[in-house]
């Protein structure tokens, strides 16, 4: 089965400065794919070159399938009422009951007819999650989206997420600074530093994964990112 | 030379008006220093309610009114407001105001609907093609420091001394405010919305029909009322050019015979027409941008 995701010797740079130093990897589809690493390591310009936003690169980014993507900032149109920012990008008839679905699912119902300067910031950030799920892409692409978020909501939209994965399946690249959070997750954890891939942790857990059962792996994910935990705790 | 000669005449005569107008002031303070000024001073403290915005300007035309009754006005000089106003309803009834105020009207419509086409077109051009900011916005740049209404002489050469000058000033003073704020407007649209749309799978059409356009109104609307501010000084500057109808030329034609009174009617239909346009592009923001949360 080909790749949902291809990428073969990837560079970027951004005048002198390289950014992207030789990436490779393939993710499979229904892979869900955690991305770790330092702000400022390369994150977001990987996603945007996946999501076809910048071309100007050397080696290969192949992404067969559809893509959304979920940006760090919720990137909303100011001037569409809250559901219309979701059926944006639907293409399809009946737009306005799909959104009121996908808002339900991020918990926002009440905002359907809202406008999105009215939003807090985690509602907003929920809204642009549910406009990237509700096209049923074969790539997702999330780039921190429970960043702004409170425990609780974080603890449902990782529920979400993982609901909407197992149902349509899509490969999932997340970014996210939480490594707890990449380990209830992703079946594969990646670490980013200095413009290539430095580590990479099968998580071979069986779903649904409860906290407790994270903790020893977080030790040595922790360590690949440079955190000594029996120190730091 | 000889308005600096007038001038001087008007201060020396007007030196013994201000002084009757003092013997007024202080029987009129004799009035004002009744129990009414305690409760007044008390309001004072407190901030004052908006209604009573209205006071000072209703106390001005009193005094206004009761300057020229006292003659310390003379007529010649500023008709008080009763004149002004039955002149008002004279000039009504026998519809010369109303011919006037349809000439002018249409000017401005005109030179509105002209100047607005060339600068809608010229933003658009240089707001969404790179070639099109790079050969067009430098001359624009350089035109738009030119005073317009220093522009007049040249029309008249060009365009004689009919209608076309008229609406050539009006125009241009409404084509650079309208580029200008388009220009900057699909500029500043915010890049991250126009990738989000790309990856959404909008076309360039799309994006510039869904995204660009609908964030350059806001600003596309500041130059709107910007534009039809100047259209209407224009428009009051242009009909000084030899016009034999609308306000200018009734204004004009009143200021021969001395006729202040119609001079003011005048500036206040130029006045109330400018407001009326002004609220009108309010209430179009208001309904165009309602998503601008305050
Ligand atoms: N358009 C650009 N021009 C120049 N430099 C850029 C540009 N975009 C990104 N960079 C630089 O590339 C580096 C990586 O940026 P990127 O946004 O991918 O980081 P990130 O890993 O997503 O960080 P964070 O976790 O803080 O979001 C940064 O140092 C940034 O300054
Ligand atoms: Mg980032």
């Amino acid at each position: 089965m080909a790749s949902a995701v291809s990428i073969r010797g990837l560079r970027k740079a951004f005048g002198p400065r390289s950014v992207l130093d030789g990436i490779d990897l393939e993710i499979a589809p229904g892979e869900f794919v955690a991305l770790l690493g330092r702000s400022g390591c390369g994150k977001s310009t990987l996603l945007r070159i996946l999501a076809g936003l910048d071309r100007q690169v050397d080696g290969t980014a192949e992404v067969p399938g559809t893509v959304s993507i979920a940006f760090q900032q919720p990137r909303l149109l100011p001037w569409r009422k809250v559901w219309r920012n979701i059926a944006l990008g639907l293409n399809k008839p009946n737009g306005h009951a799909i959104a009121l679905k996908a808002l339900e699912e991020v918990r926002l119902a009440d905002h359907a007819d809202a406008w999105p300067l009215t939003l807090s910031g985690g509602e907003a950030q929920r809204v642009s999650l549910a406009r990237a799920l509700v096209r049923e892409p074969d790539v997702l692409l999330l780039d921190e989206p429970f960043g702004a978020l409170d425990a609780l909501t974080r603890l449902a939209m990782h529920h979400l997420v993982e609901d909407l994965w197992a149902r349509h399946r899509p490969a999932v690249l997340l970014v996210t600074h939480d490594v707890d959070e990449a380990l209830l997750l992703a079946d594969r954890i990646l670490v980013l530093d200095e413009g290539r891939i430095v580590a990479a942790h099968h998580v071979d857990l069986p779903r649904p994964r409860r906290r407790a059962s994270v903790v020893e792996q977080r030790t040595r994910v922790l360590a690949d990112l440079g955190v000594d935990v029996e120190t730091a705790a | 030379m000889l308005s600096l000669g007038r001038w001087r005449e008007t201060t020396a005569t007007d030196y013994l008006d201000v002084r009757r107008f003092f013997t007024i002031w202080a029987s009129l303070t004799h009035v004002l220093r009744s129990p009414v000024i305690p409760v007044v001073a008390l309001s004072l403290a407190r901030k004052p309610a908006l209604q009573l915005r209205w006071i000072s300007p209703v106390a001005l035309v009193l005094l206004w009114q009761l300057a020229s009754s006292t003659g310390v006005l003379s007529p010649e000089k500023l008709a008080s407001p009763l004149t002004v106003l039955e002149s008002a309803g004279e000039l009504i009834a026998d519809g010369q105001l109303g011919e006037a105020f349809v000439v002018s009207l249409g000017r401005v419509f005109l030179g509105f609907v002209i100047g607005g086409t060339i600068g809608v077109a010229l933003g658009l051009a240089s707001g969404l093609s790179r070639w099109g900011e790079t050969l067009l916005d430098p001359p624009v740049q350089m035109l738009r420091t030119l005073p317009h209404l220093g522009l007049i002489p040249l029309f008249i050469l060009w365009f004689g001394i009919g209608e076309e000058p008229k609406l050539a000033l009006v125009a241009s003073g409404v084509a650079f405010p309208l580029y200008l704020n388009l220009h900057a407007g699909i500029r500043q649209t915010d890049p991250g919305l126009v990738e989000a749309a790309r990856v959404l799978g909008y076309s360039r059409f799309e994006r510039i029909v869904h995204v660009v356009l609908p964030s350059a109104v806001p600003q596309t609307l500041v130059g709107l009322r910007i534009a039809l501010g100047t259209a209407w000084l224009s428009l009051i500057v242009g009909e000084q050019i030899n016009a034999d109808a609308g306000l200018g030329f009734l204004i004009n034609n009143a200021r021969e015979f001395l006729r202040t009174d119609v001079v003011v009617v005048g500036l206040v239909v130029y006045a109330l027409l400018g407001l009326t346009t002004d609220a009108l592009v309010r209430l179009l923001e208001r309904k165009v941008l309602r998503w601008q949360a305050r």
